[in-house]
């Protein structure tokens, strides 16, 4: 009996980077904010940097509340979305050639989203990762945690539920 | 747009915060305008923009700038209640989405703090678009209430 032999290392980096770019450069609003991803295997951590713009109190200065949670929902919609395209993706029925913006599985919608203000977002990078706690046929709920400095002296945390994109209307 | 409270005693103080909520970078960034605000409750509006998509396929604007447009309505509210606080911090925000701003439509959010302590206030607010009826969004949340303090060393 003879095991399959693996896949070249670059063609499985290549296949992952490339569904993972296509699902976030399509996000206008991630652009706006400078919300970029990366990637180990299949775990994402988001990266805010830090820009004047995102600034909702000058005389700290902090972040806007608004760009912490907008972070932390861009945060959990591409988990989400990742956690179901990855499984397509290695199981080969999505062509990472194929995917682009306008060809990607539709993204999830939220349904409601609580913000949890732990301290204030300094003016410097944050992170965030996500973990999808129950993800069914129709809804998944997803926590979101986000740090800047201490990765265990979270700045900001959130629960979100979503409804889950109807199959039928992948193309 | 006339300023109804230009009679009042507060005038002044309901200007500076309205000049002070349009000045924040981030609400500046996303195009804020105060549409009214005193006494416990804010309307602030926000105009569509292609840079706030959240899906290309439908054009519908982001969640998260909606929860941008909110949570400084929210604290708008809070700031221009009588009781009034010095400053103020999201504690926690809750959005419900309803339903899908249409794309090209303007959203205006309205909050209300319905209850103040000496530590905290309690908010809600919904955003609608330029269609009247179910709401794009509700929200509830607390927010910090930081005292003047006395004697006027900080």
């Amino acid at each position: 009996m003879t095991r399959p032999k693996p896949e070249p290392v670059q063609l499985i980096k290549q296949r992952r980077d490339g569904a993972l770019r296509a699902l976030v450069s399509g996000v206008p609003y991630i652009q706006f904010l400078g919300i970029t991803f990366e990637r180990r295997g299949d775990e994402l951590t988001a990266v805010l940097p830090f820009d004047d713009k995102l600034i909702g109190n000058p005389m700290l200065p902090a972040l806007h509340g608004g760009v912490t949670a907008a972070f932390l929902e861009v945060t959990a919609i591409i988990e989400l979305s990742w956690s179901y395209l990855w499984e397509d993706l290695e199981a080969g029925r999505i062509d990472a050639a194929s995917l682009d913006p306008m060809h990607l599985p539709r993204l999830p919608k939220t349904i409601d989203f609580t913000v949890d203000y732990l301290r204030s977002g300094l003016p410097r990078d944050a992170y965030a990762r996500a973990r999808v706690n129950r993800s069914g046929r129709r809804y998944a709920s997803v926590h979101v945690e986000a740090w800047q400095d201490n990765r265990s002296r979270l700045f900001a945390q959130a629960t979100g539920h979503f409804l889950m994109p109807d199959p039928a209307q992948n193309g | 747009m006339t300023d109804p409270d230009a009679n009042a005693p507060d005038a002044d103080k309901l200007r500076l915060a309205r000049q002070f909520i349009e000045a924040i970078p981030h609400s500046h960034a996303l195009g804020m305008k105060v549409e009214s605000i005193g006494g416990g409750a804010a309307v602030l509006s926000m105009p569509y923009d292609l840079r706030l998509v959240g899906d290309p396929r439908t054009g519908v604007i982001h969640g998260g700038a909606v929860s941008a447009l909110m949570d400084t309505c929210c604290g708008a509210a809070v700031m221009s209640h009588p009781e009034a606080p010095a400053g103020t911090a999201t504690i926690d925000l809750r959005i419900d989405y309803m339903r899908a701003a249409t794309p090209g439509q303007r959203i205006t959010a309205r909050a209300e703090c319905f209850h103040i302590t000496r530590s905290v206030a309690f908010v809600r607010a919904s955003a609608h678009d330029e269609e009247t009826g179910i709401p794009v969004a509700s929200a509830t949340g607390a927010f910090t209430v930081e005292r003047m303090k006395k004697g006027g060393a900080a």
